[in-house]
């Protein structure tokens, strides 16, 4: 150690004799990592400037990825949306956009999220009740009609039935004359976590990788400029994960596929460039800045060094964030707008590309148009009034930050540690890994707050006695289902039910086969097949997955 | 509801009824006897199956994937699964459903979940009782999965007529098992998970390691409690099956070995030699159970013990003295 | 000995966020109860048959998805149909007032909101179950 820093070493430590410290084990981040109560050079003496954080836009891009930020471009402000049918949903969006949203987001109902027609028994109760039911290309159509295809990138939270739901946007660009290599947008595609936390699959883990390579590689040849999978931690983290394990499990997901990607033959350059990252942003302000900024350090270290990808594109990690909707509370909803601000700016701080603010009436039903438009204003509050957008990673080079930040690195590295000894995320997956370390974070979070060792505000601390939900809620008109079954109905008289026949068991041929999927389900999808005929047929032959019980 | 109304709509097919007699069963011990004593006119027609193994090695899966195998070949079924009960706070987390979903609204088949209550040989303290109204009720097949926490778990072999060895590659070498006394207790071995590498040189070292023990059987065993009943009453030798239970593969070939073995146990004689042994245990136990519920309820009992105690107490005796001096007197009395 | 109190816990419909409905199996476990936990993706009629077969003496579902208008009230009418109306069906998720008043009305036993904490559901199938331990 250089003499300077022995020298506050030995300060500090002078200094903290004279200081009430506090029970160490209340301070910890919300991830339990413990936190010192003052950091200083020392803390970050091994970092190395260069190596370890460089300028933005540069490798490791700790910094950012860009090299002027949100100089150059703002963050992409896209609120999650969806909800009854298709024509409810297209308002909702125009409504949007009219207000200075610059991306769509697709919030897809359950049915649809499973690969479900709207009209099977399974599907009872839940049709439009959590976003919006799509069942074929018809209901994609009219979910865009008068959105210029050409203009707005769309990102589509899809991931069992992603590669069918891709096919209705592309060809419903098509009926609009926009060319597949033209849209821009991204699908959530990332399967693994699906297993681990979202748990909306549809065929077992390796089928399913062999239709996000297929994806992968038609994507590459059609669709350049669409991202073809957003490797997610938000759900993990809602499930109940720590930071860490939100940060470890997602970009182990992220490697897995890049991976497949290099054993199914593709040139590691032509997709990972198209790979991008969904977060969450949660409460504990700078344990998420410092999460964000290692995930980047991590994602370019791996890509360079292990899978020794040669484009900068390929190493930088890009992503969206959504703020964190497991943290809002049922009680004085208000509050949440609050919680959200926060995060929000977490999130800004941290380096995101764009970001979705929760609406604060959200742990009660989807947002009304009031309580999405206070939401939209929050980011636009931070980017034209706080001032933070001035200047890049303002929180670089706090002692705290850097130091958390490296903390956040390890705690990832020793959970690949682990997944490797069990033979990869796939073989962790199987084995339950990640679902009890997310289960048993869970548990133990919840009670901690029952123990009264966490606050919560407004449950169990500074609770309103008696009080009383006073902001109005969104309903969805129980007639949606039956006005969805008729579509539905009236689309199966309208097509030709032969040729939907014939391209259902090319399809099945395909899945059979090595061919790439993609093109089938493309031509189903135009004769008009529908989600649940397309899924069904590739479970056929890919079989469907049951979890393993883990608590 | 009664107990005897229950009984009348067990006989009429109630699931509902089947359901709260297993309840009684495994609750209400008073009671238990009386009912099963009922039942017993309708037990002995189905064949039960016992599929055991370490932790992870799928057997929920498999099991499942058995049910439908025999409802398949158009036999009704039975699934017994048990799991641990949390020695902390006597709850349980019963999660062995969570694999078998396409089972639960099969009208020919019926799940129930145990936890062990302080049963330590992989079953819960009444598994045997449970299947025992399952029988009753008409089950074909039935099919018992062990608790599976990677603890000796021995007692299937006694509550099942054939018992499967579940193993994964993963689980270890043939040594391992030998160790954990498993081989003593299989009708049958099944390799999951049989796609994966290493399948082949487990299926090798376990036909090895059958191969010799067939060779060396036990010359004591005949005449010992202990020891390999197994070979005692028969020349079976165990053989391997390889399955893949979650897409199905082998499971039927698994099926078809289990009929072999039931058909051998029942052409060799076994099964009578079996059915001797069991109600022998059973007419045991059931004594001892007797024996142990009336024990303290007797007059001689309760009052010496009080004073038995004071006596240790005072240093006037000891406690083996003293329940050597109790048993005595219970027996004087008769 | 004396009756341990046996719940199903279960997920019905396509909604798979299990976080709520795997932290308060876990919590009644530790509360000494018997859990039966049956997954993700349950019919109502898988609910009901699975209630039936393992003898419990109540059902908790976890709804999150908005569907709880359609899954509570068929699962108790499928309940009362195989002659078990006596088996209680409570739960938890997001359900406005407005919509817990109604299935109260239908004979739901109680439903928790976000935020509550798990000794609360422990307390209430305690009272609601003096006899079970």
């Amino acid at each position: 150690m250089a003499d300077d820093l022995k020298k506050i070493a030995q300060e500090r430590q002078k200094w903290q004799q004279g200081v009430e410290c506090g029970d160490s084990s209340r301070f910890q981040t919300l991830s339990g990592v413990p936190v010192d109560i003052l950091y200083t050079p020392v803390d970050i003496a091994d970092s190395d400037h260069l190596r370890d954080l460089g300028l933005p836009g540069q490798y490791p891009f700790t910094r950012g990825v860009r090299n002027n930020m949100y100089r150059g471009r703002q963050w992409t402000m896209r609120e999650f949306s969806g909800f009854g049918t298709a024509k409810d949903t297209n308002g909702r969006y125009k409504f949007l956009l009219a207000h200075g949203e610059t991306g769509l987001s697709v919030a897809f109902d359950f049915p649809t999220l499973y690969g479900r027609d709207s009209d099977e028994t399974i599907s009872r109760g839940e049709v439009g009740k959590c976003g919006v039911a799509i069942s074929s290309l018809a209901d994609m159509e009219t979910l865009f009609d008068g959105i210029p295809m050409e203009d707005v990138s769309t990102s589509m939270t899809i991931n069992g039935p992603a590669s069918v739901v891709w096919a209705f946007y592309i060809a419903a660009a098509e009926k609009q004359g926009v060319p597949s290599e033209k849209l821009r947008g991204t699908i959530q595609n990332d399967i693994l976590k699906e297993y681990i936390a979202q748990k909306s699959w549809l065929f077992p883990p390796e089928p399913s990788m062999r239709v996000i390579t297929d994806i992968m590689a038609y994507a590459a040849k059609h669709v350049p400029k669409w991202n073809t999978i957003s490797i997610s931690g938000y759900h993990i983290r809602e499930a109940g994960s720590t930071a860490a394990q939100e940060l470890a499990f997602t970009l182990k997901d992220g490697l897995t596929y890049v991976e497949a990607g290099i054993k199914a033959g593709l040139d590691v350059d032509t997709f990972a460039p198209r790979l991008s990252y969904f977060f969450n942003s949660h409460l504990d302000f700078f344990e998420e800045v410092a999460k964000f900024r290692a995930a980047r350090r991590i994602w370019a270290r791996e890509m360079k060094e292990t899978f020794k990808a040669k484009k900068s594109e390929s190493w930088l990690l890009r992503f969206h964030t959504q703020t964190a909707g497991c943290s809002l509370t049922a009680q004085q909803p208000e509050n949440n707008i609050v919680r959200t601000a926060f995060q929000a700016l977490a999130a800004v701080l941290g380096g995101t590309q764009s970001l979705h603010t929760n609406s604060m009436d959200e742990t009660w039903a989807l947002p009304t148009e009031k309580a999405v438009l206070i939401a939209l204003r929050t980011q636009q509050l931070i980017a034209e009034e706080t001032g933070v957008v001035n200047t890049i990673d303002p929180l670089g080079g706090s002692y705290f930050v850097e130091a958390l930040t490296n903390e956040l690195e390890k705690q990832a590295y020793d959970y690949f540690r682990k997944i490797d000894a069990l033979g990869g995320m796939v073989k962790a997956i199987e084995h339950g890994f990640p679902q009890r370390e997310i289960a048993d974070a869970a548990y133990r979070y919840q009670k901690l707050v029952e123990q009264g060792k966490r606050t919560v505000v407004g449950v169990n601390k500074h609770v309103l006695e008696g009080e009383k939900l006073e902001i109005p809620l969104l309903r969805i008109d129980p007639t949606v289902e039956q006005e969805q079954h008729q579509r539905l109905a009236d689309l199966r008289k309208q097509r030709d039910d032969a040729k939907v026949k014939k391209c259902l068991a090319d399809l099945k041929a395909a899945c059979a086969g090595k061919e790439n999927v993609m093109y089938p389900i493309l031509e189903a999808v135009r004769a008009y097949a529908t989600l649940g005929e397309i899924c069904g047929t590739m479970k056929e032959v890919f079989g469907s997955y049951e979890e393993p019980p883990m608590f | 509801m009664t107990t005897r109304e229950l009984l009348a709509e067990f006989r009429a097919g109630s699931k509902r009824a089947c359901a709260r007699l297993m309840s009684v069963v495994e609750n209400e011990p008073d009671v238990a006897a009386a009912v099963l004593d009922e039942l017993y006119p309708m037990m002995g027609r189905s064949f039960r199956i016992g599929i055991t193994g370490p932790p992870g090695a799928g057997k929920s899966t498999l099991v499942e994937k058995l049910g439908r195998e025999c409802r398949n070949r158009g036999k009704t079924v039975g699934i017994v699964a048990v799991d641990p009960t949390s020695p902390f706070s006597g709850g349980a987390l019963l999660g062995d459903r969570v694999r078998m979903p396409s089972l639960f609204t099969d009208p020919g088949v019926f799940i129930r979940s145990m936890a062990t209550r302080g049963g330590v040989g992989g079953l819960a303290s009444r598994t045997k009782e449970v299947c025992d109204v399952l029988d009753a009720f008409g089950r074909d097949c039935i099919i018992i999965e062990t608790v599976g926490v990677g603890q000796v778990e021995l007692d299937i072999a006694g509550a099942a007529h054939s018992t499967v060895v579940v193993l994964v590659p993963e689980s270890g070498d043939a040594i391992q098992i030998m160790k954990a006394g498993l081989m003593e207790i299989a009708d049958l071995f099944c390799v999951n998970k049989s796609d994966r590498e290493g399948a082949d040189r487990l299926v090798m070292e376990i036909e090895t390691m059958v191969g010799m023990k067939a060779r060396t059987p036990n010359p004591e065993c005949r005449t010992s409690e202990v020891g390999d009943r197994r070979l005692a009453v028969s020349d079976w030798v165990p053989l391997v099956v390889k399955t893949v239970a979650t897409t199905g593969f082998g499971v039927s070939g698994l099926l078809d070995q289990l009929e072999a073995h039931r058909k051998h146990l029942e052409g060799s004689g076994a099964m009578t030699e079996r059915r001797r042994e069991s109600i022998r245990s059973e007419i045991v136990e059931l004594t001892e159970e007797w024996l142990r519920r009336d024990l303290w309820r007797r007059p001689v009992t309760t009052g010496r013990l009080n004073e038995l105690v004071e006596q240790v107490l005072d240093g006037s005796t000891t406690p083996y003295r003293a329940a050597e001096a109790i048993s005595r007197d219970v027996l004087a009395a008769g | 000995m004396g009756k341990k109190l046996r719940v199903l816990v279960a997920k019905p419909g396509l909604d798979g966020h299990d976080r709520g409905a795997k932290v308060v199996a876990r919590a009644l476990r530790d509360a000494g109860f018997e859990v039966i936990y049956t997954g993700l993706h349950q019919t109502p009629e898988m609910i009901a048959e699975a209630a039936l077969q393992e003898d419990v003496d109540v059902v908790g579902l976890s709804v999150l998805s908005g569907a709880h208008m359609t899954l509570f009230p068929e699962t108790m009418r499928l309940l009362k149909e195989k002659g078990a109306a006596d088996i209680l069906v409570f739960g938890g998720g997001i359900i406005p007032r407005e919509d817990m008043e109604e299935l109260y009305k239908q004979g739901c036993g109680r439903l928790f909101g976000p935020g509550t904490p798990t000794a609360d559901i422990v307390t209430y199938l305690k009272e609601k179950f003096p006899d079970r331990i």
